[in-house]
């Protein structure tokens, strides 16, 4: 009932309710009840990588679930994403502070031409919270953008993202260029936004192409495995 | 002028007539365009099937639309042509209509046939703006601004156009109505302004008969 839904205090809740209460306020992209829930846990001595995964990450992933298949649309996925960074922005100064786990580094930006950065921000997003430290380069990102950023940050991961059909293309001008230098290797490079493909990832020369943030989460962490387990064994 | 065949043509499309040589399968944003220079022109040769505009939210709807539209309408007419850009399939559109034999329009969208497919690609400096066109101008709360959430939601203006400076709307007619609604756009998305009088660019061309 909406009137009850209305009274509801997200103080009064026990643990085991508040968290799918939370779940569901994300759904709904009530950023102020989000980060509330976010400050009760941590008054409860939750630790902040428990919040981020439990309460947000969770809640996130039946977002992009719900998007993927058409059940939700772009607003209602910009406003949970928007309720799940009030909630990081507690957390994130925390996480560091806490020693939460560190996956790995991942520079990411929407290429030349391109400035759709939705999809972007959520795979940035989704990636901090699987415990990436993400720099994010921002739209319209030309060849020397991204070089410089992997000579200063040095990433494990590369990621290119594009909406139009024109800009895809210049993903294989930064992957052709990253050869010339030596450097390709050096790095995983992941690509990803609605026209491309995997057959397109592949014939660009890129690591993979992944279809949403989720699963770029999970292949982000498997590469970054493999690349681990190859330095340890070398 | 206004037309009310838009906003069933944004949902619904358009069946063919059935009664020329060339069928032009074209998404919904054109029909009206499309009947206009039939009528400018005295085309007969030419029917009008539209498939929803609305699939331009859902680009992943229009390749299977078109073929569909293809393999039914083909036995019966002599030509079919699919007046559709890239539009987001990535490439996709244009080799399945390779691959049924049709013709399509060479361009990666509406905005840039509009324009002139080269002339549009010469200006690629121009990225922080947001086109309209006749169809967009005229359906702009259907097409933009409740897709989009902004009706329900308006301070997500930022989160969309935040990194936009401006609205060009690529105007393929002279009409004060439409320049003022164009304008009125702009000023709802906090973009500054500027009309630019296209007219139909490239899309006679390929409507045109060719004997
Ligand atoms: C929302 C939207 C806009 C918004 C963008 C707001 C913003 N700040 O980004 C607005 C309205 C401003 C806009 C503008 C334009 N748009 Co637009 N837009 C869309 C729309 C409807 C949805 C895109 C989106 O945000 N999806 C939501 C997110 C969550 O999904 P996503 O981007 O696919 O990302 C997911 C995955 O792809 C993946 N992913 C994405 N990036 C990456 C990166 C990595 C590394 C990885 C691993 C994964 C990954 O994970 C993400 C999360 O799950 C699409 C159509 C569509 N349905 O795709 C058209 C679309 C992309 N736009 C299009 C066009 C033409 C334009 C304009 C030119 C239109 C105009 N009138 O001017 C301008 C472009 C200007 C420019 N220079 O860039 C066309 C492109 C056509 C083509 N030939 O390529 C489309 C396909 C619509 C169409 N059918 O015509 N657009």
């Amino acid at each position: 009932m909406a009137e009850e839904d209305d009274d509801l205090i997200l103080a009064d809740l026990s643990d085991d309710e508040l968290v799918p209460q939370m779940g569901d306020d994300l759904y709904d992209g009530l950023k102020d009840e989000v980060a509330e829930g976010v400050n009760i846990l941590l008054e409860r001595g939750w630790t902040p990588y428990r919040i981020l995964t439990e309460a947000l990450v969770s809640g996130m992933t039946v977002v992009g679930n719900d998007f993927r298949d058409g059940i939700l649309f772009v607003p209602e996925v910009l406003q949970a994403a928007n309720a799940m960074k009030a909630g990081m922005a507690i957390l994130k100064p925390l996480l560091a502070e806490t020693g939460a786990p560190r996956m790995g580094k991942m520079v990411i930006g929407t290429v030349k031409g391109d400035i759709h950065d939705i999809g972007k921000n959520l795979v940035a997003m989704m990636m901090e919270g699987a415990g990436f430290d993400v720099i994010d380069l921002g739209i319209n990102t030309d060849v020397d953008e991204y070089l410089g950023a992997l000579e200063k940050e040095q990433p494990d991961i590369l990621g290119m993202s594009a909406l139009l059909t024109t800009t895809m293309p210049y993903m294989k001008i930064v992957i052709d260029t990253m050869a010339e230098k030596g450097i390709r290797d050096d790095y995983i490079v992941l690509v990803g936004g609605a026209p491309l493909n995997e057959e397109f990832g592949r014939a660009i020369g890129a690591d993979a192409y992944c279809r949403d943030a989720a699963v770029a989460v999970e292949t982000a962490k498997a590469f970054v495995a493999r690349k681990h387990n190859r330095m340890t064994a070398g | 002028m206004i037309v009310p065949i838009d906003g069933r043509l944004a949902r619904n499309g358009l069946p063919a007539a059935g009664n020329a040589r060339t069928l032009v399968i074209a998404c919904g944003a054109l029909a009206h365009e499309i009947t206009a220079l039939k009528r400018l022109n005295g085309w007969s040769h030419l029917d009008l099937a539209c498939l929803p505009a609305i699939w331009h939210n859902h680009p992943e709807r229009i390749v299977p639309g078109v073929e569909e539209a293809v393999r039914h309408h083909r036995t019966a007419y002599d030509t079919v042509l699919v007046a559709y850009g890239d539009c987001g399939t990535g490439g996709k559109l244009a080799q399945t209509c390779a691959t049924l034999g049709v013709e399509m329009i060479a361009a990666p969208h509406c905005y840039a046939f509009y324009e002139g497919a080269d002339r549009f690609a010469a200006h690629p400096e121009e990225i922080a703006a947001f086109y309209l066109t006749d169809f967009l101008a005229r359906q702009f709360d259907a097409f933009v601004w409740r897709p989009l959430g902004l009706d329900r939601c308006p301070e997500l203006v930022q989160s969309y156009f935040g990194n936009y400076e401006k609205l060009v709307y690529l105007a393929q007619t002279r009409d004060r109505a439409l320049n003022a609604r164009a304008r009125d756009c702009a000023t709802r998305l906090g973009l500054t302004y500027e009309r630019r009088l296209t007219g139909y660019g490239d899309l006679p061309a390929f409507l045109a008969p060719r004997d």
